[in-house]
């Protein structure tokens, strides 16, 4: 498929601007993610980065500017086509998002079942597959209130892959986990990328982790990509926001204290 | 606009949303048929899942009703009579009636709390993202399953009913167990069952849409989804009784 090819554009994000209850979330962000490689896309919490994917999958609409997904905007599609865009993305959620009335196996096998028709002992085959590649296939028959924290995001990121998407979209994959479960994940992004080819946009916010698979980072701050390129190159930005967010300081541009009244004033002043 | 009213104005903005939520789940239950092993599910588990309590509960009233009943027909001598008041009353009225409220506590309030609950934990989102109407695949199965157990556990609590009231006035209070039965068969006819069946439905529509809908519509914490429940309990109770005040009068006017 065109859009998948290596290198050409599978997500465009031009001039977004996206405000709700009167925050600016965006203000004139562009981004783009290119087929075949893995994408971070990096900012301290609150900056909208869950925002930046609901707005990818259409989930809500932009203010002005373009959302560009496999050269369709998801904005503007209706409830059919856009369905039919989703089917291409996989999307694993923060934490796994299993369905809580189906196990395991069936968890993995519910894409294929509401999208296809294949016969139970394919289906079954697939799933086991799929299984098998995040090491879970010896735990199919649990349920799914039997897993780790681990467990449960390797189990969705395989419902993520069974319907072979183009695109892999990651909502803080990371957060949580312990190092074991947190290296396991890490390599899985990077094993399927490299050996299915599949786009992957990982939303996070783990600097250390991401910058050893990502090929492009970009780093979200007050509504536009403060950095973009390589971690090398985000590392080498001067960028004070940057700067900050990348080693971890814990006052800067992003302040430490949340605003407030006259620190002296309030202690000292009449209640 | 709706704001401005105030609380009339929440009550009418709350009915359009309602009836929108109605018109849209309306339309995913054909689709939703099309799974029939996720509605059987749904109505064993509000309908078998509530047999024990309904079964429980209709015994008592039909005893209540035997006491109740014996004591007041004896002023008039005509405690024969017993069978026909009290089937006419389970059949009619408390039937339908008690069966719908206790289905909005024991299988409505479960219903709100898991789709509820699949709300927050993002499980509703991940099928949007996944390409399925969380309508058609979680709503609309809850939904049917529910409309269709409330008139099947009406007609077992109807039955029980009758037994207890039997059990009290024969087995107890000596009426006469021939003239119970025959005075009932000859009283109770087809419209009264109708009556009772065109109210279950009623109520079984109410109290599942409003199950569904303040699950869905839940706000995604522990807070929202616990008082999401309990908004299900008041409002299928209210409207169970005020479609049972208009349907009565209506069934009396006919």
């Amino acid at each position: 498929m065109e859009s998948s090819e290596p290198g050409s554009s599978v997500v465009e994000v031009r001039d977004l601007r996206y405000s709700i209850g009167g925050r600016v979330i965006f203000d004139g962000l562009n981004l783009s993610v290119r087929g075949g490689e893995i994408t971070a896309v990096m900012g301290p919490s609150g900056t909208g980065k869950t925002t930046l994917l609901r707005l990818l999958m259409g989930a809500i609409r932009p203010d002005s500017g373009t959302v560009t997904l496999f050269g369709e905007q998801p904005s503007r599609l209706g409830r059919v086509g856009l369905y039919a865009l989703r089917q291409r993305v996989g999307m694993l959620f923060q934490n796994g998002a299993l369905m809580s009335d189906l196990s395991v196996f069936e968890n993995v096998a519910f894409p294929l079942r509401a999208h296809t028709r294949l016969p139970e002992p394919l289906l079954r085959r697939l799933v086991l597959m799929k299984l098998q590649a995040v090491g879970l296939r010896g735990a199919a028959e649990l349920d799914t209130s039997a897993l780790s924290g681990g467990m449960a995001r390797r189990v969705a990121l395989a419902r993520a892959i069974v319907m072979d998407p183009e695109l892999l979209v990651y909502d803080e994959p990371f957060v949580g986990l312990d190092p074991i479960s947190l290296g396991v994940i890490l390599r899985l992004i990077q094993t399927l990328n490299s050996t299915l080819g599949i786009t992957s946009i990982v939303v996070t916010h783990d600097v250390e982790e991401i910058s050893r698979i990502a090929h492009r980072s970009y780093l979200l701050a007050n509504g536009r990509a403060a950095a973009a390129g390589s971690p090398a190159e985000l590392r080498a930005t001067a960028a004070p926001v940057v700067r900050q967010f990348m080693s971890g300081l814990p006052d800067g541009p992003v302040p430490f204290h949340v605003p407030a009244p006259d620190y002296r004033e309030q202690l000292l002043g009449s209640p | 606009m709706a704001r401005s009213l105030g609380p009339v104005g929440d009550i009418l903005g709350k009915s359009g949303r309602v009836a929108l939520f109605f018109i849209r789940v309306l339309g995913q239950c054909l689709p939703s048929l099309g799974q029939p092993r996720l509605v059987i599910a749904q109505i064993y588990n509000a309908g078998a899942r509530s047999l024990i309590i309904i079964m429980l509960c209709g015994l008592f009233v039909g005893m209540v009703l035997g006491l109740q009943g014996y004591d007041l027909l004896q002023r008039f001598g005509s405690e024969s009579a017993l069978g026909v008041a009290a089937a006419l009353g389970l059949v009619r009225e408390l039937g339908p009636v008690i069966t719908a409220l206790l289905f909005a506590g024991r299988a409505g309030t479960s219903l709100t709390s898991e789709i509820g609950l699949m709300r927050a934990t993002d499980q509703l989102t991940a099928m949007e993202m996944m390409a399925v109407d969380p309508v058609r695949r979680v709503v609309a199965p809850r939904f049917l399953g529910g409309l269709i157990a409330v008139p099947l556990l009406t007609a077992i609590f109807d039955v029980i009913g009758i037994f207890g009231a039997q059990l009290i006035g024969v087995g107890l209070l000596g009426v006469e167990s021939g003239s119970f039965w025959s005075q009932m068969q000859s009283a109770v006819d087809m419209r009264d069952i109708n009556e009772g069946l065109v109210k279950s439905l009623v109520f079984g529509v109410a109290c599942s849409l409003m199950a569904v809908y303040e699950g869905y519509f839940a706000e995604p914490t522990a807070e929202g989804v616990g008082l999401a429940t309990t908004r299900t309990v008041v409002t299928s109770a209210v409207l169970t009784l005020l479609f049972d005040y208009l349907l009565t009068a209506a069934f009396l006017n006919s």
